[in-house]
C-alpha cells in the first residue's frame, strides 16, 4: 500500500450521476499529468441499487484498481426508495455509506450527504472512524445543489467538496463541464461547484494530510476503456461492418462501434438475435467487407453455428466475447473468466479459431488489430476475449499510441486480373479451395468479381466448392485448414513482437501466470512481492489459440514453481496449459477467484505467500488455492 | 478501376450460363418439385439481365439447399435457417449484387422463422424463395411447419396437433413489400413471378409450392392451380393491403381443401427498401462498401475521425 496515490470512490445509486461525475474527475486528474485507472462496480438493475466507481490516480503507472481506497464520496441513492413494498436489496438508503466502509484505508476521508444519509443508521460508524483514523465530513450536498439548481446536482457539490478537501483547483472541472453542457445547466453546476468548495474552505477544519499527488506526465493522455480499445482497434483495422444484439457487457463495444461507424461510412446493424448477428458478419465478409460481431457468454453460445460456418467456408470474421459470470445468465454485471473453454471449443467438428485475450485497454487495441489481420490473411474466425472488468475500466493511455495508419488490406483476396490467371475447373469455376498452398491459405474471390464464381458451403467440399464426400478430398481439405493454424503460430512467433506481457526479473525463482483482464493486478503484486524479498516474475498470456507453446515452455522451465491466477472455479487456463504442453503438472498451482469481483493485488500477494510459504492454507474467503495436480 | 467489373456489365445472357459445365448429378428424387424452381430461376435470371457473376444465391439446409449446386452463380450454402442473415448482409456490403435467398418450409418458416420476420420488416432489397412441400424431405419425412393439422409422420404418429404456419399472411404482416405464391407445376407463372420478384425494389417473398413425391404424396402441391390474376372469379387488387390479407387467408384456408390459389397477393412499389432507408438517415454509404478496399484513391486517413478525448462509453 502506498501513500503517494489517491483512490477516490464515489458511491450511490444508478441515476446519481456516478458515471459522468467519475469520468470527469478522472479526466481532470489525467489532465494534471497523473496516470489514472477507473474501476466500476454496479448491480444488474435499471435504477437504484448500490453502485460505485473508483478512480486511482498516481504519478507512477497504475495497473489495477489497487488495494482498498482512501477517499469516499457517499451520495444518497436517489432511486433507492423502492415504490414497491418489498425491497429485495435491503436498506438501500444508507448503503452508499455503510456498504463502502470495509475497504476504506486507515486515515481515509469520508464525505457523505447529510441531506440524504443519516450516519446514525450506520452502526458503530463513530467507533470505527476513531479506530481507523477516518476523517468524516457530513455535508448537506442536497441543499447546496437545490439552492442553485436541482437536487440531482449534488454530485457536482460532491466534486466541489472533494476539491476543497484535497486542495485541487476548480478550473479543470469547469473546463470539462463546459465541454459537456451549456446554458443554464452549466451555470448552475458551476455555481454549485464553487459554493460547495467555498463552504468547506470557510466552515470546516481539517487535519488530514491526504492530497492529490503531483502529476509529471507531460505527453497528452486519453482515457480509454477495454471496449474503446477493441472498437478503435477494429476501426483502424479497416472494419466497416458490425452486427450485434445487446448484452452486458458486450454492449459497450457494440455501442461505440455503432456511434462511430456512420462517421467512417460504415454500417452497423442491430439484429434479431446473436445467430443472425454472427451470420450477418459472415455474409458481409463473404461479400468483401471487413466485419465483426460479438456478444457475452449466453449470446456467444448462439454464435457457435455461424462460427463453424465461417471456419468451414473460410470466411474471415472477428468476434468479441465480453465475458461475465456464468453459467447461464449468471451475474450479468460481474466479471469472470469462465467462458474460456466455451470460446476455445464451441462449434462442432475439429474446429479451429484464433483467440486473443488482451490484458489492458492498450493491448485490446493492438490485439483487435492483430485479430483482423490474422482473420483476413488466413481466412479464419478470430475471437478477442475481454470481460466485464476490462470492458468498463478506463485507463490513461498516451494519445500518440493511437496514431496509426488504417489498414484497408482485405487479406488474401484476388483482383479480377489475378482471378483470370488462377486455376479454374473444366466448367470454368474458380478453384477457390486449392490445396497446394504453402501456408494452407487458398486466395478467395468476392461475389461480383469476373471469373471468380464458386460455392461457399458449410459442407465438406472440393476445390470449386461443390459438396464432396470423397475421402481423399476430405483429408486434403482438413489438412490444409489445419495447416493454416500452424502457419499462424509460426507467423506470430517469428514475425511479430511477442503478444505475451512479461513483468519482473528474468531470472526469478517463481512465476505468476495470468491471462486477460487480471494482468495489471498480477503485475502490481509481482512488484510488491519482489519488494518484500521474494523473487517473482509474471507472464500475461494473450495468445490462447494457437497456444504460445515456445514462450510458455521457456517461462515455465525457468521457474521453480508457478501459480496461474484466474477468475473461475475450475482452473480453465491451467487445464489448457497442461493440455497444450503435456507437462508441468507438478509445477503449476492455481489461485482462483469467482465471487463476482476481480482480484485485488493484496489477494494475489497473500495467495502467493500461502502457496509458497504457507503449507497450503487458504489465503482468504474470496480466493481459493488449487494445488498442483501432477502430470 | 473497379474490383467488380462484372457488376452492371450489359450483355445478352444465355440461360445456359447458369448451368454448371460439369453438371453434378442432382440428388433430388425423380418428380421432385425442386426441379421446377431451378428451371424457373434459370429462365428468369437472364430476363432480369443478371449474369451468373453478379448473382449471389444463398441457401439453407435441406433438399432446397442443393439448388446452389445446380445453378452456376456465386453461391453460399449456409446452415439450417440462416440463409437470410447471410444474404442481407451481403446485400448491404455490396448492393450491386442480385441477392437471392432460398430455403425450404422447415428452413424458412421453422428454424429460420425469426430471421424471416425481421428481414421482411426491414424490407431488404432481395428475393426470398421458400420451397414449400409441407414436409421435411432430406431427413426423410417428418412433419414440417406447413404440414396440415392432423398430418401423420414418423415423428407425429398420432397426427399433428398443430395448425400450419400461414406463410402468406405472416409475410404480409411482417412487412414484405412483395408477396406471391407459385407452384412447380406451373413453370410459366413461376418464371414470371420470379422475374417480378427480382426486379422488385424491396423484400420479395415467393412461397413456391413444390411437390415431394417421396415423402408427401398427400400434399396438394400436385393439384392444378388457380391463378388469381388470370381467373375471372377474382378481381384482386394487389396494391390493397386489406384485400391482400383477405386473399392470403382464403388461399391458405383453401389449400388444405385442395383448392390451390397462386399469383401475386401483394405488391407495394412505394415503400423504400432498407438500403434506401439506411442511406436516408446517413447510416449507409452511397457507394458499395466492398468496393472501397480496392479503391486506391480512397482516402482512408480522412476517416480517422473518432475523437479519443470524448469517446468513453
Amino acid at each position: 500500500m502506498t501513500d503517494d496515490e489517491l483512490i477516490w470512490r464515489i458511491a450511490g445509486g444508478s441515476g446519481d450521476g456516478i458515471d459522468s461525475t467519475s469520468q470527469n474527475f478522472a479526466k481532470a486528474l489525467m489532465r494534471s499529468g497523473l496516470n489514472v485507472f477507473t474501476h466500476r462496480h454496479y448491480p444488474s438493475r435499471i435504477r437504484g441499487g448500490h453502485t460505485y466507481v473508483e478512480i486511482r490516480a498516481a504519478d507512477h503507472d497504475v495497473q489495477s484498481r489497487g488495494d482498498g481506497y482512501n477517499f469516499l464520496l457517499a451520495l444518497g441513492d436517489s432511486f433507492a426508495r423502492n415504490p414497491q413494498d418489498e425491497a429485495y436489496y435491503g436498506d438501500e438508503e444508507i448503503k452508499p455509506l455503510s456498504e463502502n466502509l470495509d475497504d476504506l484505508r486507515e486515515g481515509g476521508i469520508i464525505v457523505y450527504d447529510s441531506g440524504l444519509l443519516d450516519s446514525e443508521d450506520v452502526p458503530e460508524l463513530e467507533e470505527r472512524a476513531e479506530e481507523n483514523d477516518w476523517h468524516v465530513f457530513d455535508i448537506d450536498l442536497r441543499s447546496i445543489a437545490k439552492e442553485h439548481g436541482r437536487e440531482v446536482m449534488r454530485n457536482t457539490a460532491g466534486v466541489g467538496v472533494t476539491a476543497a478537501l484535497l486542495d485541487i483547483e476548480l478550473e479543470p472541472f469547469e473546463d470539462l463541464m463546459e465541454e459537456a453542457m451549456g446554458g443554464d445547466i452549466l451555470e448552475q453546476n458551476i455555481e454549485v461547484l464553487h459554493d460547495a468548495y467555498e463552504l468547506v474552505q470557510d466552515e470546516y477544519e481539517f487535519e488530514h494530510d491526504l492530497r492529490v499527488p503531483e502529476g509529471s506526465t507531460e505527453e497528452e493522455q486519453v482515457l480509454v476503456s477495454g471496449s474503446n480499445g477493441v472498437a478503435y482497434g477494429a476501426l483502424d483495422a479497416g472494419c466497416r461492418f458490425i452486427a450485434g444484439y445487446p448484452m452486458t457487457p458486450w454492449t459497450d463495444v457494440f455501442t461505440i462501434m455503432s456511434q462511430n461507424l456512420p462517421k467512417f461510412n460504415g454500417i452497423s446493424e442491430q439484429v434479431e438475435d446473436e445467430i443472425a448477428a454472427a451470420a450477418l458478419a459472415v455474409g458481409a465478409s463473404h461479400a468483401g467487407v471487413k466485419s465483426m460481431s460479438g456478444s457475452s457468454g449466453g449470446g456467444f453460445a448462439l454464435m457457435s453455428e455461424p462460427l463453424g460456418l465461417a471456419e468451414m467456408t473460410e470466411t474471415p470474421i472477428v468476434l468479441i466475447e465480453a465475458m461475465r459470470a456464468g453459467p447461464s445468465t449468471g451475474m450479468p454485471t460481474k466479471p469472470e473468466q469462465s467462458d474460456l473453454e466455451h470460446i476455445l471449443y464451441t462449434s462442432q467438428g475439429d474446429s479451429n479459431r484464433v483467440v486473443f485475450a488482451p490484458g489492458n485497454p492498450a493491448e485490446a487495441y493492438e490485439q483487435t488489430r492483430m485479430a483482423f489481420k490474422i482473420a483476413y490473411d488466413y481466412q479464419i474466425p478470430a475471437i478477442v476475449i475481454i470481460d466485464q472488468k476490462l470492458s468498463g475500466e478506463n485507463r490513461s493511455v498516451p494519445k500518440d499510441f493511437f496514431d496509426r495508419q488504417p489498414d484497408p488490406d482485405p487479406g488474401s483476396v484476388l483482383t479480377e486480373e489475378e482471378i483470370a490467371e488462377a486455376a479454374h475447373d473444366e466448367s470454368g469455376k474458380f478453384q477457390r479451395f486449392l490445396h497446394d498452398t504453402e501456408d494452407g491459405v487458398s486466395p478467395r474471390s468476392l461475389p461480383g468479381q469476373k471469373g471468380g464464381r464458386y460455392l461457399a458451403t458449410g459442407n465438406e467440399h472440393n476445390l470449386s466448392g461443390h459438396i464432396s464426400e470423397d475421402p481423399e478430398n476430405r483429408v486434403a481439405q482438413m489438412d490444409r485448414r489445419m495447416q493454416k493454424f500452424q502457419s499462424i503460430r509460426t507467423e506470430l512467433d517469428e514475425d511479430h513482437e511477442s503478444q505475451q506481457s512479461y513483468h519482473g526479473p528474468e531470472d526469478a525463482d517463481y512465476g505468476l501466470v495470468v491471462w486477460g483482464s487480471q494482468q495489471g493486478a498480477v503485475e502490481e503484486s509481482v512488484d510488491r512481492l519482489n519488494d518484500q524479498g521474494y523473487s517473482v516474475k509474471s507472464i500475461g498470456v494473450s495468445d490462447l489459440m494457437p497456444y504460445p507453446k515456445k514462450e510458455m515452455t521457456e517461462f515455465l522451465e525457468s521457474v521453480d514453481e508457478a501459480i496461474v491466477v484466474e477468475m473461475n472455479a475450475t482452473a480453465q487456463f491451467r487445464g489448457l496449459t497442461q493440455k497444450e504442453l503435456g507437462r508441468f503438472g507438478d509445477k503449476l498451482s492455481s489461485l482462483l477467484k469467482y465471487n463476482g469481483n476481480p482480484f485485488e493485488p493484496w489477494e494475489i500477494v497473500e495467495g502467493f505467500e500461502a502457496q509458497i510459504d504457507g503449507e497450503g492454507q487458504t489465503p482468504g474467503t474470496n480466493t481459493r488455492i488449487e494445488p498442483a495436480a501432477g502430470d | 478501376m473497379s474490383a467488380f467489373n462484372a457488376i452492371g456489365e450489359e450483355r445478352e445472357i444465355d440461360r445456359d450460363e447458369y448451368t454448371p459445365g460439369i453438371e453434378p448429378q442432382p440428388t433430388w428424387c425423380p418428380g421432385c418439385g425442386d426441379f421446377g424452381v431451378l428451371k424457373a430461376l434459370k429462365q428468369a435470371l437472364p430476363e432480369v439481365g443478371r449474369s451468373p457473376e453478379e448473382t449471389l444465391l444463398c441457401t439453407g439446409i435441406g433438399c432446397s439447399g442443393k439448388l446452389n449446386s445446380y445453378l452456376d452463380s456465386y453461391g453460399f450454402h449456409t446452415i439450417h435457417g440462416r440463409s437470410l442473415p447471410v444474404a442481407r448482409a451481403a446485400n448491404l456490403a455490396n448492393p450491386g449484387l442480385e441477392v437471392i435467398a432460398a430455403g425450404g418450409d422447415g428452413d424458412g418458416y421453422g428454424i429460420g422463422g425469426n430471421h424471416f420476420i425481421h428481414t421482411a420488416r426491414e424490407n431488404h432489397d432481395m428475393t426470398y424463395i421458400v420451397f414449400n412441400n409441407e414436409i421435411f424431405g432430406l431427413t426423410k419425412g417428418q412433419t414440417s411447419p406447413t404440414s396440415p393439422k392432423g398430418h401423420k409422420s414418423k415423428t407425429q404418429p398420432s397426427g399433428s396437433a398443430k395448425s400450419p404456419i400461414r406463410p402468406l399472411s405472416l409475410s404480409l404482416t411482417a412487412g414484405s413489400s412483395y408477396v406471391a405464391r407459385t407452384a412447380a407445376v406451373n413453370p410459366n407463372q413461376a418464371k414470371e413471378i420470379l422475374v417480378e420478384a427480382m426486379e422488385h425494389d424491396g423484400f420479395a417473398h415467393v412461397d413456391f409450392l413444390t411437390q415431394c413425391p417421396t415423402w408427401n404424396k398427400d400434399a396438394k402441391q400436385y393439384v392444378p392451380y388457380i391463378d388469381i390474376q388470370e381467373s375471372d372469379d377474382y378481381e384482386h387488387d394487389i396494391h390493397d393491403r386489406g384485400a391482400a390479407a383477405n386473399m392470403a387467408q382464403e388461399a391458405e384456408e383453401s389449400l388444405a381443401d385442395g383448392k390451390v390459389l397462386t399469383g401475386r397477393f401483394y405488391v407495394d412499389d412505394d415503400r423504400p427498401s432498407y438500403t434506401e432507408e439506411k442511406q436516408a438517415i446517413g447510416e449507409m454509404p452511397d457507394e458499395p462498401l466492398a468496393e472501397r478496399y480496392f479503391d486506391d484513391d480512397y482516402d482512408w486517413e480522412s476517416e480517422r475521425s473518432y475523437d479519443l478525448l470524448d469517446r468513453h462509453a
